[in-house]
């Protein structure tokens, strides 16, 4: 075992799977010779040569479109968008294209891309780099949609990801990079898509949240836990498209008690399709109206750092819903 | 002013009823003598229409309780003596108390506007109850689950949820404490689950009458310890009998002649002189009944009813005949009331009607014993020392086997068989 962060979990399983299929590679803008603004990629272009760590040009409809093409080639393209926010340019390519070979030609063509796509909210980030956009990808069938939290699952989904048949959205959330730091295994292992997990195990009610604010949500669970021996369950739905619809059932019918969170805008985002699922499907076990924390509708978060504090759902909004559910 | 309904006197010797489903909800208007809810008494449900026009202001009753006659069930403000503001009052003043516009807060004047004199208590919204009220009466989904299972009324519990609402956790420490209050249950019921519902099953939601009909079958075989006996008769008279005079019996009676009047009449002639069958268990005693009221099973094809035949010993064929017909024609046109289906003594039960040979008849509680008539069926027989065909019924009780034993019942069924027996193509009928 490594003790690895979630940065370097990624960029193992990157080099990992390059070393063992000559198929795979990665392109994206600085991910070659600068090692990725976010040093994912360093140390990739020098093993693997200029041909499979390929630097791109500012386009990111060229980068999906490119990686498109490769795979219906023969290749198993890894596409990095430097930032989630600046995805929309590649939308087209993504939604029209990507998720649509493999169906339109009658399972003739797959196409085997990944698209790393880091988001979130980060100090200075603002505007233009602090967006969670998984919810426009989570209503295209076709597509499937990860976003883990800890370097251990990052690790094996990236790889599950990889040897997909069909393009898979990678969302690595930017302040989560550093954030924490596990033993990840060294040998091969895949993490499958479409399986949440249940990081703690408690009685009283149910947290789903996936990102910055799933440490959030452990650590006030660790702490209603001390100071008022209320025991919540904390689940990571890891695949955000489709849901693990009977890990997050089980674990609502389980408790009665229903709260999901993410970092994402509340109106149209993924808890709300987890919200919708408990309420129809466990209707009968709730105990409390199903609940959902998120970041307020306006466009992204601001510079300054008090405001972007208040965008996330921060440690006390997360502590005063889940004590609000467990009182309920 | 709000005007109380009360439980009105359904039937003669009716004293309560059992409201099985409010037509009408809190706040909704209603015009006189239109449906308010559907009352149960006995195994007849009826809709009571309302005595008065207006708006429901309070369903003081709740579905499945029964109340005496005479007690308020509803409370109805009549009309133009509203409290609340109508609807048109509340589009022309804008924001309103109960949807304050974004970003401001409630405002009590322009509530105070809306209101008409008069108004008094409550929350002034003419007994439509806010979010608060409904979470300390209806409570959540699994706590509503949980009571129901366990008959439990959710007002008994004290709750610690928000504003002392009931939580699952309240119900489910209620649920523990009143089993371990009763001690240790002979033999627990395991935990009944919900029938899991698979893709393309329909369900069907239980009416007043199947869950009467559920409730009385389940209490009749869990109080009563149910035995059975059958014999066989010999009914080729009767048939012969019945053969010569139908045609004239309708003409001049206006009514079908079926085998059913000759049954009942065997039967209270057989009940005279075995009154142990037409009696009541009473835990240290048995109570025998004096009268004989006897009921007769009448199958509806979605239900089944059981009127009564009041002092079925005053009646010859002619009158059995004629009270049966009565009967079944008014059960079939679902216009009985609750008085055609109380205070049955005995049961007379005639599966023969449809075919049946043998059938085990649940006693009807708290009767003693319920008689079966199956199909008359023609057999060969040994008559002496001949074979011979003939037309055979089997007569079968089903009986509290408290009240009285084996040797009764078929004392009893014999005395029946020995009368349909005697009857032979020259028997008068009257």
């Amino acid at each position: 075992m490594a003790v690895r962060n979630l940065l370097q979990a990624i960029h193992d399983a990157l080099e990992e799977e390059m070393r063992a299929d000559e198929t795979v590679l990665i392109l994206g803008e600085d991910v070659g010779r600068a090692g990725g603004v976010f040093r994912v990629t360093e140390g990739l272009q020098e093993e693997f040569g200029p041909d499979r760590a390929l630097d791109t040009p500012l386009a990111e409809s060229l980068i999906v479109g490119s990686a498109i093409g490769l795979s219906v080639n023969g290749m198993r393209p890894v596409a990095e968008i430097q930032f989630a926010d600046f995805i929309p340019p590649a939308f087209d390519q993504i939604v029209s294209e990507a998720a649509r070979f493999y169906y339109r030609s009658n399972g003739a063509w797959n196409v085997p891309i990944t698209i790393r796509a880091p988001y979130g909210v980060v100090p200075g980030g603002a505007l233009y780099h602090s967006q969670s956009v998984e919810a426009y990808f989570c209503n295209t069938p076709g597509l499937k949609v990860v976003a883990p939290t800890f370097p251990k699952e990052a690790k094996g989904l990236l790889k599950s990801a990889i040897r997909d048949p069909n393009p898979v959205l990678f969302f690595e959330h930017k302040r989560c990079y550093r954030l924490l730091k596990e033993d990840v295994p060294e040998e091969d292992y895949t993490v499958p898509i479409g399986e949440a997990k249940i990081h703690r195990e408690g009685e009283d009610i149910t947290v789903v949240a996936y990102g910055l604010v799933l440490h959030t949500a452990l650590e006030v669970a660790k702490k209603l836990s001390e100071e008022h021996g209320i025991e919540a369950e904390v689940v990571e739905p890891l695949t955000l498209y489709p849901l693990d619809r009977e890990t997050i059932l089980a674990s609502a019918r389980k408790t009665g008690k229903f709260l999901a969170i993410s970092e994402a805008n509340i109106t149209g985002s993924v808890t709300a399709e987890m919200a919708a699922l408990v309420a129809r499907e466990a209707f009968e076990w709730l105990d409390a109206p199903v609940m959902r924390l998120g970041a307020p509708d306006i466009p992204a978060a601001a510079f300054a750092r008090p405001m972007m504090d208040a965008f996330v759902p921060d440690a006390a909004r997360i502590e005063s819903a889940m004590l609000e559910l467990a009182r309920y | 002013m709000a005007k109380p309904v009360t439980m009105p006197q359904l039937g003669e010797s009716v004293t309560e009823g059992t409201i099985a489903r409010w037509l009408k909800s809190e706040g909704e208007m209603i015009e006189k003598d239109e449906p308010l809810c559907e009352v149960d008494t006995d195994k007849v449900s009826s809709e009571l229409p309302s005595p008065i026009a207006g708006r429901i202001e309070k369903l003081l009753v709740s579905e499945g309780e029964t109340v005496e006659v005479g007690t308020e069930i509803a409370l109805v403000a009549v009309e133009g003596e509203s409290e609340g503001p109508s609807r048109e009052d509340m589009r022309s003043e804008g924001p309103t108390e109960e949807f304050p516009a974004a970003g401001t807060v409630a405002q009590p004047a322009a509530a105070q506007r809306v209101r008409r004199p008069g108004a008094s208590g409550g929350n002034g919204r003419g007994g439509v109850p806010d979010a608060g009220e409904l979470r300390l009466r209806r409570s959540s989904p699994v706590v509503r689950r949980i009571a129901a299972e366990h008959g439990i009324d959710i007002s008994e519990i004290r709750g610690t949820g928000i504003g002392g609402r009931v939580t699952r956790k309240d119900i489910e420490a209620y649920v523990r404490e009143r089993e371990a209050a009763r001690g240790p249950a002979p033999t627990p019921e395991p935990a009944r689950a919900r029938v899991e519902v698979q893709e393309g099953d329909r369900v069907v939601e239980l009416d007043s009458v199947r869950r009467a009909i559920a409730n009385r079958m389940s209490l009749s075989k869990r109080e009563a310890p149910h035995a059975w006996t059958m014999v066989e008769a010999d009914v080729t008279g009767l048939v012969a009998l019945r053969e010569r005079i139908k045609e004239d019996f309708a003409r001049r009676e206006g009514v079908r002649l079926t085998y059913l009047p000759f049954i009942v009449r065997a039967a209270v002639e057989s009940l005279k002189e075995h009154p142990i069958l037409n009696s009541v268990w009473d835990e240290e005693r048995i109570v025998l009944r004096r009268r004989i009221n006897v009921g007769i099973a009448v199958d509806l094809e979605d239900a089944l009813i059981v009127p009564v035949i009041r002092d079925a010993d005053d009646y010859g064929i002619v009158g059995l005949a004629r009270r049966i017909d009565d009967l079944v024609r008014r059960a079939r046109e679902r216009r009985l009331s609750p008085e055609d289906v109380s205070g049955g003594t005995f049961t007379v039960n005639n599966p023969g009607a449809l075919g049946s040979v043998v059938s085990t008849p649940i006693i009807n509680h708290p009767q003693a014993a319920i008689l079966s008539a199956e199909a008359i069926v023609k057999r060969p027989v040994v008559v002496g020392d001949a074979i011979a065909i003939r037309s055979i019924m089997n007569l079968e009780v089903s009986f509290d086997h408290r009240i009285l034993d084996g040797g009764a019942a078929l004392r009893f069924l014999n005395a029946v068989k020995r009368r349909l027996e005697g009857y032979t193509p020259q028997s008068r009928v009257f």
